[in-house]
């Protein structure tokens, strides 16, 4: 027990200064929360983490048919269609899943919610683990089809971890607000989904953004920050044959941060009454 | 020294008068504010629509370290809110509150178990969100599991426990939390009286410990028993606060719907018919000592009073007696006797240590030549009578309908000596 004196003031619109600290603090929380998240994931399930495998490995192959078979939709050339499908929906997919976990994560724990406090912003922090793990699996199987394909992997995978960053904040921000927003109106819960399959398309995964070059409304379509995040971790992973602009990677962490700064105001502003509204 | 200092705390709520469930959808919202364009009466609308409901108003208190408070009052009056603010789990509308101090709070028991974990994991997990760290948890653990006697099953989902096993490993591990406040909530509503019995004890390792205690409770008995202070809240504002004795009186004298006494001086206009007119039915209880209420050990006087107006009626009292609830616990009748024309009264006497604590109502048939009833009068009087124990550490509701005294005693009979 620790003999330090601990003040606590409690006030309307409490944003009280100890909250960073407080969610430091709390840390050992994050990581149990993170844990639950993942060991009960595939509970009672016959296939269990297969499913994490079975998932994107599917979604490929239908993808792969459909756009280059069927559609004949042409990828950056020199480089196998499926490693271009597999690459964007690896990092496609920890946003989705992100996103959508984060939205609903403080619903999720309504039950802690309402009876107990620690920083509201660990729930969706922790809900974040079960899509790494997602990833991480996505990601082991695309390293095993560049060998397949024989395409090694690029010596710019060292810029790898910012892009994961990059995606970690785009979907914190987006998510944030979302799960505030979901607290009051469970209309999100119906938006989420829709909003998820409709970035599927409009985002560079099965196909490449230099579809969108020349055209009246690609600035536009960069103004998304996962056109930006996407190609640049593909960029990454198969080099410079990607169609990429790295002048893009400024306005796309503009964007993200700023989405992140204002989704994470809101939340602040809100996390404090979450209860009266579950 | 105060670790607790609430000013003005007030809570406001916004009840949707319009809706349901407690969310709205965003439709309703869109549609509302087009109507609201529409609408000239755009106050009223938002009037009829929105109401306001002050939870708390005003509070203001301070609690010093060591004070074990109990808190009092009708459901409604706010008593979880405060439990809900002090744990930083909404917070006030207005005042601001100052804590020294680390706090925890018990509001449920089990808060956060995932059903699909095992008590083991569950026990790191429910620790964690109750703000111990690994190295606390770690150092209880055994002790934990030992409170709550689920060695065999540490390994198994808690989704395959028993509701019992459930409860006592949440307590367990609220337990062994060791902050400097602590806020409890109702959790003693739960669970059977062998657990009750331990949550209570645990209790009062904590408040004799020095630390601070607020415990929120419809169980005065155990109030009276752990806490050395009280609030009484009613409709949201703190209209009492004080020694516990005081407060409990004060708030059981407010809570009960006990009827003593009912009386008509006027002949004309009292309950009854042509032969028999009541006149006044009163309960007048031999107080213990310089307490004003009835409690397990007082002796009640009854007395009827009725005018009889029909010379030479042959007329006898047949008394009920019932629990609040509605079950018949005797019967009793005088001799049937006949009565002159004018005011006749039966008096019956209740002993102490004889009913069990609870609240009681008693009806009153007036009977003529033992069979037929000339009047009756349901819920004549109604009266509640409060626990009390002594020499015990057990402060469930005691059970039965009655708690008598019986002549019921342990010996040796046997000795044996060794060799």
């Amino acid at each position: 027990m620790a003999t330090v004196q601990h003040t606590t003031t409690i006030k309307a619109g409490g944003s009280e200064k100890d909250y960073w600290k407080d969610l430091w603090l709390n840390r050992q929380l994050l990581w149990i929360l993170s844990k639950r998240d993942i060991s009960v994931r595939y509970k009672q399930t016959l296939l269990g983490i297969a499913w994490s495998v079975l998932r994107p490995l599917m979604t490929t192959v239908v993808m792969v048919f459909v756009f280059s078979y069927l559609a004949k939709v042409k990828g950056d050339p020199e480089i196998p269609y499926p490693l271009t499908v597999l690459s964007g929906l690896t990092i496609w997919t920890f946003f989705a899943n992100t996103f959508t976990q984060i939205s609903s994560s403080i619903l999720i724990n309504s039950n802690l919610v309402s009876k107990v406090y620690f920083p509201r912003l660990l729930m969706p922090l922790s809900s974040v683990a079960v899509g790494f793990v997602d990833f991480l699996i996505t990601f082991g199987i695309f390293l095993l089809a560049t060998l397949i394909f024989r395409y090694p992997v690029s010596w710019q995978v060292v810029f790898l971890p910012c892009f994961i960053l990059l995606t970690f904040i785009t979907s914190l921000g987006f998510g944030l607000f979302f799960a505030v927003l979901n607290v009051r109106f469970r209309d999100v819960g119906q938006l989420i989904p829709f909003l998820v399959q409709i970035g599927f398309y409009i985002c560079p995964i099965n196909y490449s953004s230099s579809l969108a070059k020349g055209t009246w409304f690609e600035k536009y379509y960069n103004l998304n920050p996962l056109v930006g995040i996407i190609e640049g971790f593909r960029w990454c992973l198969l080099g410079d044959k990607v169609y990429f602009n790295p002048n893009s990677l400024y306005s796309t962490t503009v964007i993200s941060f700023l989405i992140l700064i204002l989704s994470l105001t809101y939340f602040r502003k809100k996390e404090n009454t979450f209860v009266d509204h579950i | 020294m105060p670790v607790i200092v609430a000013e003005n705390i007030s809570k406001r709520y916004i009840i949707d008068h319009q809706r349901k469930n407690g969310s709205s959808s965003l439709r309703d919202i869109v549609s509302d504010q087009v109507d609201k364009l529409f609408s000239n009466k755009k106050d009223l609308s938002d009037f009829a629509e929105k109401e306001e409901f002050w939870a708390l108003q005003d509070v203001n208190f301070s609690i010093d370290q060591g004070d074990r408070i109990g808190i009092v009052g009708h459901n409604g009056a706010g008593k979880s809110t405060l439990l809900k603010i002090l744990s930083r789990i909404t917070e006030p509308t207005t005042g601001q509150i100052k804590i020294e101090g680390r706090i925890a709070s018990l509001l449920e028991v089990g808060t956060g178990f995932h059903p699909e974990l095992t008590g083991r994991e569950n026990i790191f997990l429910n620790g964690a969100i109750l703000g111990m760290s690994r190295n606390e948890i770690k150092q209880s653990f055994d002790a934990i599991v030992d409170f709550a006697g689920v060695e065999k099953f540490l390994d198994t989902p808690v989704k395959r426990y028993s509701s019992g096993m459930y409860v006592r490993l949440g307590f367990a591990i609220a337990a062994h939390l060791n902050p400097e406040i602590l806020i409890v909530d109702e959790v003693l509503a739960v669970g059977d009286t062998e657990f009750q019995k331990k949550c209570l004890g645990k209790m009062r390792d904590v408040s004799e410990s020095g630390r601070t205690l607020l415990f929120v409770s419809h169980n005065l008995t155990a109030i009276q028993a752990l806490c050395n202070k009280s609030f009484y809240f009613e409709k949201g504002r703190l209209i009492d606060q004080g020694e516990t004795t005081h407060i409990v009186t004060n708030y059981l004298s407010k809570v009960s719907h006990k009827t003593l006494e009912k009386h008509w001086d006027n002949m004309d206009n009292a309950p009854g018919n042509d032969q028999v007119r009541v006149k006044r039915f009163k309960l007048f209880p031999e107080y213990q000592d310089d307490l004003n209420h009835i409690d397990v050990r007082t002796p009640m006087n009854f007395q009827f009073e009725f005018w009889n107006l029909v010379e030479g009626a042959n007329l006898n009292l047949s008394m009920h007696l019932y629990t609040f609830t509605g079950e018949c616990i005797f019967n009793v009748g005088t001799q049937s006797e006949p009565f002159a024309k004018g005011l006749v009264r039966g008096t019956c006497e209740i002993p102490g240590n004889f009913l069990n604590d609870g609240s009681y109502v008693v009806s009153m048939m007036i009977v003529k030549d033992t069979s037929t009833v000339l009047y009756n009068m349901e819920e004549a009087l109604i009266f509640d009578i409060e626990d009390y124990r002594e020499n015990v550490t057990w402060y469930g509701k005691w059970p039965g309908y009655i708690r008598p005294q019986l002549n019921f005693s342990i010996r040796q009979t046997e000795h044996v000596v060794n060799d």
